[in-house]
């Protein structure tokens, strides 16, 4: 019998750094001997980039565009690290048409070539979706199952925290229709006074956990202006081992719930009691 | 089905029981909507605000009030639909607006044309086909000028038909007007007539100076359903009234390049049309007179209305020999027809002004008017224009620009002196629709934006010999055994205006209310029962036991 395949959509703030993480993550589960695909839901085309070694993808909707209905599978699908199979949807230039649309076409005709069978053996589908939940069509993963965990890529600053309880009331909606529920928050460093505190402290107020703490090194950006995840570029470095113990903990990870998003003035409340003291 | 009120209710009685049937919100906003008339008071009615969801409304939307209505009759012009096919399926003329090319001119009303807009267009934006779209029809056709529509999805993506016009425009070198009629926008169809009367009072109107006669006149609101324009125009014509353009069934754009040369506008449809009146007013200095030619009795008046406005004898005599030899003939045809339509009732749902218009025309059959109701007036189209100032301004109303309109340095030509103008708006002549309330009878209902269950309660309760309205609820009464006549379309009839108009509409009405037809129309169900059920009555000792 085929594997449960899990299906995980990467939520959060425009610029937290979810892209860098979902594909660092997704190097360690490959050295986990997972197989796994990433699919890009930005129109900027660069969520795969660390996979391909740079913005080599082709994506769904040119694809389309240029072959029209006769679009194949090996078109749009390319092997990248380790074997993970790249997919990016695309989408029209800024201030133009609908890139929400988009998404849910790009989704959706993946979905009839069959990029999810079994015959492709996957554990993992991971959908890295642009900024907050704007629209209809960014909700999209979420939305009939496409996928069904999510983890939120969240900091210790107020607006990075202000996206995550906003994509929880996207969740919320969502969780008894589509089945979805909330794995975690994965905090990616930015420094700030008793963050570890704080983040804990806001995931236990939703529900959730926080999954790992991923500490701020340069190291990551080192590795991203070669174009590679650091588990490539420097496997030894002390990094690379907290993307493996992250790739370790959503592999095991077996907290799924409904969030409970808190009203404004509680968010300000817990900045308060952890953010503020000199 | 919910009717309950089956007995003749007195109309006051009838509306407060058709408001029992909703839940208490919608009532209070309903109840505002109808008006038990009561001839001689001052009564108020709610209007053009926005229908309350599941009620089951007959109106349209933005882009049909613009496209559909007062842009697509124009003959001359490319109408292009930016958006999908479903939309563009009015881009057809489904009015039956007609029109023929002028001499040596263009027709492309049997044409349709869209841009068809794709999955791929929606995500990447449809400028770019809209571009290729105008090119391409420029190229085939050469028309003097082409209009775009918005439709909701273009517009929800943001595509730019205005924009889009303009460099279009300087392209090709002829006018490319774009109409961001989105679906959305307003509460009915009424927002679209507004953006169609600006597009073409800043783009097409003034555009051509020429010499006009004496007694040359615009028609506005004149959609030429099944030919009435042309009646109208037989009409004037016989009177000496010229006419240069009309607004616009059978339209030309470039006769309404020369319109603002006129010396009167005559406003039929005033609700689709009234903005273009006034703003050809302020910066032409035509003044307009309300008319209505529906009807042998309101023809005849509308044409003395435009006599007494020019103050010339000899144009006067002639209309009258006019309306008595018009009327005379006439009467020869309908005089049969009454004796068995007399005494009876019909009820008109229309879009605009029809269902004021209609009821002049039902009274010359002898026929009266019990509901009357629009989809998409304002009060002014009730009330009359007294009320103006005081109707409410709301979000939905300040979506759609008002001009702003000053007189043209060279072109403002008023063709009567100040005193005279303000002389004849002072004797009502001028400037003034006094709305459709006045002239409805005791013991009938006005009704706005007519959902479908008033519509079967005053039925079940009137009793109506004829229901006139639109193909969204005509098989519902002729399902109730009732006949109904469209309005809109005039089914496939026509022409219904001025006399010979009125003498077709006659023999139309005559056939479907003298019908035997209607009368041996029967559900399953009042043929016979669809359960069966026995009543057992039990002894006193069985309960016991």
């Amino acid at each position: 019998m085929a594997k449960e395949m899990r299906k995980i959509a990467i939520y959060g703030k425009g610029g937290i750094g979810k892209s860098t993480t979902t594909q660092n993550t997704v190097a360690g589960l490959v050295e986990l001997g997972k197989k796994v695909m990433v699919v890009g839901c930005d129109p900027k085309a660069d969520s795969t980039r660390l996979m391909l070694g740079g913005l080599a993808q082709k994506s769904v909707l040119d694809t389309m565009r240029e072959e029209g209905e006769d679009v194949e599978l090996d078109d749009v699908l390319k092997a990248g690290y380790g074997g993970v199979m790249c997919v990016e949807s695309g989408g029209p230039e800024p201030g133009v048409g609908c890139a929400g649309r988009g998404i849910i076409t790009a989704i959706n005709l993946l979905e009839s070539l069959g990029a999810y069978e079994e015959e492709h053996d996957l554990d993992y589908a991971f959908y890295d979706v642009l900024g907050d939940v704007v629209c209809g069509g960014f909700a999209m993963p979420m939305r009939e199952g496409k996928a069904k965990e999510i983890y939120i890529v969240v900091s210790g600053e107020m607006m990075a925290m202000y996206a995550a309880n906003n994509i929880s009331k996207g969740i919320v909606k969502f969780a008894e229709s589509g089945g979805i529920r909330l794995g975690g928050l994965i905090c990616n460093s930015r420094a700030v006074d008793r963050e570890q505190d704080l983040i804990e402290n806001f995931a236990k107020e939703l529900g959730t956990q926080m999954l790992y703490f991923v500490p701020r090194d340069n190291m990551v950006q080192k590795a991203e202006i070669h174009r590679k995840t650091v588990i490539e570029f420097e496997p030894e470095a002390v990094q690379a081992g907290h993307y493996r113990n992250l790739a370790k903990a959503i592999d095991t990870n077996k907290m799924q719930v409904i969030p409970k998003p808190m009203p404004i003035e509680r968010l300000e409340e817990l900045l308060m009691d952890y953010g503020l003291f000199d | 089905m919910t009717q309950k009120a089956t007995t003749t209710l007195k109309n006051e009685a009838l509306v407060d029981e058709i408001v029992t049937m909703y839940p208490p919100k919608v009532a209070r906003k309903r109840r505002k909507h109808m008006v038990p008339v009561a001839p001689g008071t001052e009564q108020k009615i709610e209007a053009n605000a926005r229908s309350v969801p599941g009620i089951i409304t007959q109106r349209g939307c933005c882009y049909a009030g613009c496209k559909g209505v007062v842009l697509g009759p124009i003959v001359d012009m490319v109408h292009i639909v930016h958006g999908p096919v479903g939309c563009s399926f009015y881009a057809w003329g489904t009015r039956r607006n007609q029109g023929r090319a002028r001499k040596g001119g263009q027709n492309f009303l049997e044409y349709c044309f869209s841009t068809d807009m794709q999955p791929d267009n929606i995500i990447f934006g449809g400028e770019k086909k809209l571009r290729k779209a105008i090119t391409e029809a420029y190229e085939i056709f050469k028309p003097k000028a082409i209009s775009l529509h918005a439709t909701c999805p273009a517009g929800l993506i943001g595509d730019d038909v205005v924009g889009v016009g303009r460099e279009m425009s300087e392209k090709l070198g002829i006018p490319v007007i774009g109409f961001a009629c989105e679906g959305y926008k307003g509460v009915s169809q009424s927002a679209g007539h507004h953006l169609a009367n600006n597009g073409l009072f800043e783009r097409v109107v003034g555009r051509d100076d020429v010499e006009t006669d004496k007694f040359s006149i615009n028609m506005l609101g004149e959609y030429n359903i099944g030919g009435d324009s042309w009646e109208i125009e037989r009409i004037f014509e016989k009177c000496g009234i010229h006419i240069v353009s009309t607004f616009s069934g059978n339209g030309s754009f470039a006769e309404m390049a020369k319109s603002h040369n006129a010396k009167l506008n005559i406003v039929q449809c005033y609700r689709s049309i009234n903005y273009m009146a006034e703003m050809m007013e302020e910066k032409f200095g035509i003044p307009w007179l309300k008319v209505n030619v529906i009807g042998l009795k309101a023809t005849s008046k509308s044409l003395r209305k435009i006599g007494e406005y020019f103050e010339d004898a000899k144009l006067s005599a002639r209309i009258e020999e006019v309306i008595a030899e018009e009327e005379a003939a006439a009467e020869k045809e309908i005089a049969p027809i009454r004796e068995r339509l007399e005494g009876k009732t019909a009820m008109l749902f229309t879009g605009g002004s029809r269902a004021h218009h209609y009821q002049s025309l039902f009274k010359d059959l002898g026929m009266k008017t019990v509901v009357a109701g629009e989809e998409f007036a304002h009060r002014d189209d009730y009330e009359g224009r007294k009320v103006i100032p005081t109707i409410k301004i709301d979000a939905d109303s300040r979506n759609i620009t008002e001009l702003k309109v000053e007189p043209d340095p060279k072109r403002y030509n008023p063709p009567k002196t100040g005193e005279e103008i303000s002389r004849l708006k002072e004797d009502g002549l001028l400037s003034e629709y006094e709305g459709m309330l006045p002239d409805m009878m005791d013991n009938t209902i006005l009704v706005d934006d007519i959902t479908h269950l008033e519509q079967e309660m005053m039925i079940a309760s009137y009793k109506p010999d004829i229901v006139c309205s639109g193909i969204k609820d005509k098989y519902i009464f002729e399902k109730m055994g009732i006949p109904s006549k469209q309005l809109h379309n005039y089914d496939y009839s026509g022409p219904f205006a001025g006399y010979h108009g009125a003498a077709n509409f006659a023999r139309d009405i005559d056939m479907r209310v003298n019908n035997p037809a209607w009368k041996m129309i029967q559900a399953p169900w009042q043929k016979r029962p669809m359960i069966k059920a026995e009543m057992m009555v039990e002894t006193e000792k069985e309960i016991l036991a």
